[in-house]
């Protein structure tokens, strides 16, 4: 940031955390562009999913049915507890083989890259400023987003990924003819009359459900980063009132986050559950 | 706030972390947590078992203590009886030893009399001869006499 002899001002602060690092090298200009790709989000959630599974696995390999540790027991309570959701919402067994680890799995994942939201706003952007000025980079050019949840094409990518299993298993349950016929007859009835809207119905319904289950979870994550961020810059004022106002603001956003972070990456597992029961449920 | 390839990117890692979760992390964790959950419903069982046992074993015990206590009673009466009877058998014995001893002390006693007053008898005879002899200042032929005398002793009876 401090190049050119100049702190940066505070719109340029915000600015420069929001900014994620891609391979271009600079913000994305276009609202969509394939050929960009944000490797800062790729790199936490890569690094953060590898936990998970490493963490899960390790606590399943020691898996044992006699007396369980500490870790194996809070592992075995998040896993009873997914086990439970989703065998009250998804009413296929074989389904849920794969569906109940899927949750689990994002549940875990989800909680921890929100979880980032936790480390101090500026820790690891300045360590990676430090590391691309010893590079011979330029430090205002060093972007880095440590939250891949308040990234929307991770979690569109994400919901994605659960739209993707709903029509997979749309057409493993009912058949393509089944669900071909289901998309045009429900949910107003089967008349050929209705068949545009019935469509038009499903098309909606199947693009809100994704776009919501995405925007849900960036939407709580990035207002949660932009408030860390302000916080940041009340205690940048250096001044007694700055201060103060950035350690109790800092704690109580701090605090109430633990809640959110929780509270979304459960949202996020249930939905997952949720529309993947629906399509196993004929209209 | 924009969308790129990274959203490709996540879509795969997705599918990548849940495969994973599925084929490595959920079956032991599911197995661990089904194979406690028959210890658990097992060891609940064979607890009711020893419950349901050691009910039947103090039921046993009662009726065991109660039998001893029976057969006590029976061994008890049995043993009265046999000491009774004993000592009635004995009572008789004693009885009958008695009566022997009383029967030949009396006989005895009989005898003895018997032969007192025979010695008595003669003594008597005796004397009154010896008195008489004095009396009369003469003697008496015994064999005159013998049938005084004679006479005398039976009347002495």
């Amino acid at each position: 940031m401090a190049t050119e002899g100049h702190a940066p001002t505070a719109s340029e602060y915000v600015i420069h955390h929001l900014t994620h690092l891609n391979n271009t090298g600079h913000a994305q200009e276009n609202i969509v562009d394939w050929s960009v790709i944000n490797i800062d989000s790729m790199f936490y959630s890569i690094v953060i999913g590898a936990l998970t599974v490493f963490l899960l696995w390790k606590a399943a390999s020691k898996a044992t049915s006699g007396v369980p540790g500490r870790f194996q027991g809070i592992v075995e309570l998040l896993v009873e507890m997914v086990a439970d959701q989703a065998k009250g919402i998804v009413h296929s067994a074989e389904s849920r083989k794969f569906v109940a680890p899927l949750a689990l799995t994002v549940f875990v994942w989800i909680f921890l890259m929100n979880a980032m939201d936790l480390l101090p706003v500026d820790l690891l952007p300045r360590i990676w400023e430090g590391v691309y000025a010893a590079g011979g980079g330029d430090p205002a050019h060093a972007y880095m987003r440590v939250v891949a949840t308040a990234d929307l094409s991770a979690t569109l990518g994400m919901s994605t990924g659960v739209l993707l299993l709903c029509l997979y298993y749309n057409i493993k349950i009912k058949g393509v003819g089944g669900w071909v016929h289901e998309l045009f007859t429900a949910p107003f009835g089967n008349h050929p009359l209705l068949y545009p809207i019935n469509f038009a119905m499903q098309i909606i319904e199947f693009v809100a459900k994704t776009v919501s289950h995405g925007m849900r979870l960036f939407g709580n994550m990035y207002a949660g980063e932009l408030i860390f961020i302000l916080i940041a810059l009340l205690g940048s004022t250096a001044t007694v009132f700055g201060f103060f106002g950035h350690v109790i603001a800092g704690s109580i956003w701090a605090i109430f986050h633990i809640l959110i972070i929780t509270l979304q990456a459960f949202i996020f597992m249930m939905l997952t559950l949720v529309y993947v029961g629906q399509a196993h449920e004929s209209h | 706030m924009n969308l790129n390839a990274t959203l490709i990117a996540q879509l795969v890692v997705f599918f990548i972390l849940a495969w994973f979760t599925m084929k490595f992390v959920w079956p032991p964790i599911v197995k661990a947590l089904d194979e406690r959950a028959n210890k658990i419903a097992d060891g609940l069982a064979a607890a009711d078992k020893a419950k349901a046992d050691l009910a039947l074993a103090e039921k046993k015990v009662v009726e065991e203590l109660r039998k001893a206590r029976e057969s006590a009673g029976d061994v008890r009466a049995s043993a009265e009886k046999q000491a009774s009877h004993l000592i009635d058998d004995a009572r008789a014995e004693a009885a009958r030893i008695i009566a022997a001893a009383r029967e030949a002390a009396e006989a005895e006693a009989g005898a003895a009399t018997q032969r007192a007053k025979e010695a008595l008898r003669d003594q008597v005879a005796h004397l009154a001869v010896a008195g008489a002899e004095k009396i009369l200042r003469r003697e008496i032929n015994a064999e005159v006499h013998a049938e005084l005398l004679s006479n005398l002793k039976q009347e002495l009876h």
